[in-house]
């Protein structure tokens, strides 16, 4: 992930501006760079993409993937859904409140089978125990 | 020699990855293949061998077994290990199946266009539009997705829609909790599902197609970018259709096909009024055939084999076969692909094998967080859709999570409206504000507070939410909630609790 420059952002933006219904596709490359989406760059995506600043803010705020923060160094996200919670998951959160994570909730990874289920950034873990979570995270 | 391990997001999640490098280290020249997944996840990673001697697997191996299974000669197809497997067809919980759907998945390189054979496309080049729908209409496929609605008469109505511009939309959202088959499909057998697109394609006179992947699926959207890229160059798409994939963007509601549509348009994923149908007035407002990734990837069965080898399987109105995906706290937890009509005890003590914990089975949720929890008395329960909406169920997407003894379903019955309420779009007031009362009143009834009226309110509220909602998701979260408060009146507080076992 690099810093957020205004720039390279604007390419990002150009890059996609003419797909049809470009806001999620233009969203998501910007956080793939950037790790979050600067919230002062919304009237330029706005104007890009002919949209209103209500309208690129309302998506900013409906989808729960895009940050207006960057994160810490790593996101994790344990599984909260049934299948996971019949298989312990739970025990798992209490495990990382530490502060030099991002904990993200998330509704299923589909390792229904292989759980609990844990992804740290974009990687998927299945079976963890805490043990295997205090290793992953050292 | 050749040496089969999966990609798949589940295997990759225990290691295939780190068993890989081992393997390669110390073998460079053996020849790796890149499957999915047999869908026998208790057995992941499950690592497959040829040679001379025929195909055998093992498994689970972890990297931990890589020296021992060295020694005793894995990569020749050596049987001296407790992981040996022997041929994976022959394994009972394979055996018992009826692959039609999942009939390529784990068995090939996944991205190879020389292994997979475009042949139900050529079949259907050679057909009508209109006798490509009698084909779906005869083979009495109903939608996976969740409402099981026929695929063939959605289908019609798309084709009778005259239009310029058409769509096949496939919804690959699968935000069912417990459900995994169309991550397994599209890492496994990703141009069974391109296929069956492009059919649909031809069926609708439709010119381009979008796959709405979840963004929980990273794995997922890489494998099937590549298969993309791979059908583009082989010359199979591009050719009168295009398609595309796009990513959600972590909302559960997304998964509605109006909210996906808006999605798919750049939007808030906020659920549509209807009429209009989105076979008529669909993605930015023309006529679009939206599909579940599993109703796709029936299709290419059904146009090679005929619409007629597919009834054959199933029951009653439910025809062909189901993917059932079963998981949670269970023994053998896997995708089983199995005609309708099984019944659930033979599922979860004749192929799962019961809990994983050992501890009896308390209940079963089927059909995804909107999916009601059984109890031990339903098992007998045939899985068709008309069966299970009779016992006040559903099929859905095909998901089974089982519980041990363990489970407080007071607390499944506070997290099915607390999740309703995080996912809501919004829009109808019974779906937004009462999923947040019904986590308060459920709270209440817990620690006992006036617990009478509050029960009496929690079947008001779950009145309202049924017959008041926009969609499914505010109208069905109270399935979970009440056949929880029906059938384990206990973890309510409202009998004496049985002595713990
Ligand atoms: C809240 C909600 C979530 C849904 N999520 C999904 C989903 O993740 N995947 C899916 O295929 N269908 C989902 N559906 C069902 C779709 O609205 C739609 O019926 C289906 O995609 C149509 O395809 P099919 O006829 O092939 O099943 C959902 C429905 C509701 C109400
Ligand atoms: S329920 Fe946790 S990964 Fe599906």
């Amino acid at each position: 992930m690099t810093n957020w420059n205004a720039e390279a952002a604007q390419k990002i933006v150009q890059g996609k501006a003419n797909l049809p219904g470009a806001l999620l596709p233009v969203l998501h490359a910007l956080q793939a760079e950037f790790g979050y989406i600067n919230p002062d760059f919304v009237p330029e995506i706005a104007k890009a993409l002919n949209l209103s600043r209500a309208d690129v803010h309302g998506v900013l705020s409906f989808y729960h993937d895009f940050r207006d923060k960057p994160p810490s160094e790593r996101v994790i996200k344990i599984c909260r859904a049934e299948a996971c919670q019949a298989m312990g998951a739970s025990k798992l959160e209490d495990h990382i409140k530490r502060s030099d994570v991002t904990l993200e909730p998330v509704y299923c990874l589909g390792n229904c089978a292989c759980g609990p289920a844990v992804m740290i950034d974009d990687k998927t873990y299945g079976r963890v125990t805490p043990e295997k979570l205090e290793e992953l995270l050292s | 020699m050749k040496i089969y391990i999966p990609h798949d997001t589940s295997s990759l999640s225990l290691g295939a990855d780190e068993v890989l490098a081992a393997i390669t280290a110390k073998y460079p020249d053996i020849e790796i293949i890149r499957n999915g997944s047999r869908g026998l996840y208790w057995l992941e990673s499950l690592i497959e061998v040829e040679t001379d001697k025929g195909r055998v697997g093992y498994g689970p191996v972890s990297i931990d077994d890589i020296p021992s299974l060295f020694e005793a000669g894995f990569p020749e197809g050596g049987s001296m290990h407790p992981l040996y497997l022997g041929k994976v067809e022959e394994l009972e919980a394979f055996k018992r199946q009826n692959r039609l759907t999942f009939a390529n998945c784990g068995v090939s390189d996944a991205l190879s266009t020389e292994d997979y054979k475009f042949e139900a496309l050529e079949k259907a080049l050679k057909l009508s539009p209109q006798d490509i729908v009698n084909a779906v209409k005869d083979s009495g496929l109903r939608g996976r997705g969740g409402a099981a609605f026929p695929t063939g008469i959605k289908w019609q109505t798309v084709l009778d829609t005259k239009s310029e511009k058409k769509y096949i939309v496939c919804n690959a959202d699968e935000g069912d909790s417990g459900t995994f088959a169309d991550r397994m499909i599209m890492e496994g057998d990703p141009y069974c599902l391109i296929e069956g697109m492009m059919i649909a394609a031809r069926a609708v006179e439709a010119s381009q197609g979008y796959i709405y992947l979840r963004s929980e699926y990273p794995n997922t959207a890489k494998i099937l970018q590549q298969a993309i890229d791979n059908a583009y160059e082989a010359g199979h798409l591009g050719k009168g259709f295009d398609l595309e994939i796009r990513m959600g963007a972590g909302s559960y509601i997304c998964g509605e096909e109006t909210a996906l549509l808006e999605s798919l348009e750049g939007k808030r994923g906020m659920i549509r009024y209807r009429p209009p149908l989105p076979a008529i007035e669909g993605l930015f407002g023309k006529p679009t055939a939206l599909n579940n990734v599993i109703t796709l990837a029936s299709i290419p069965f059904i146009l090679a084999q005929g619409a007629k080898a597919y009834q054959n399987h199933g029951a009653g109105k439910s025809k062909g076969t189901l993917t059932i995906q079963l998981c949670g706290n269970v023994k053998y937890p896997g995708l089983y692909e199995m005609d309708f009509g099984v019944s659930l005890k033979e599922l979860l003590y004749g192929i799962g094998g019961g809990t994983a914990t050992g501890r009896p089975i308390k209940t079963v949720q089927c059909g995804g967080p909107l999916g009601a929890y059984l109890h031990e008395s339903q098992f007998d329960t045939p899985m068709t859709y008309e069966d299970f909406a009779k016992a006040g169920a559903m099929l859905g997407h095909g998901g089974v999570v089982v519980f041990d003894d363990s489970v407080d379903m007071a607390q499944q019955a506070r997290y099915a409206m607390e999740f309703c309420s995080i996912e809501s779009c919004g829009k109808c007031t019974p779906c937004r504000i009462g999923s947040t009362r019904g986590v308060e009143v459920i709270d209440k009834i817990i620690s006992n507070v006036e617990r009478d009226q509050n029960l009496e309110l929690l079947e008001d509220l779950c009145e309202v939410m049924t017959d008041g909602s926009l969609c499914a998701m505010g109208g069905l979260t109270p399935a979970p909630v009440l056949s929880a408060l029906k059938y384990f009146p206990e973890d309510f507080g409202l009998l004496p609790k049985k002595k713990a076992a």
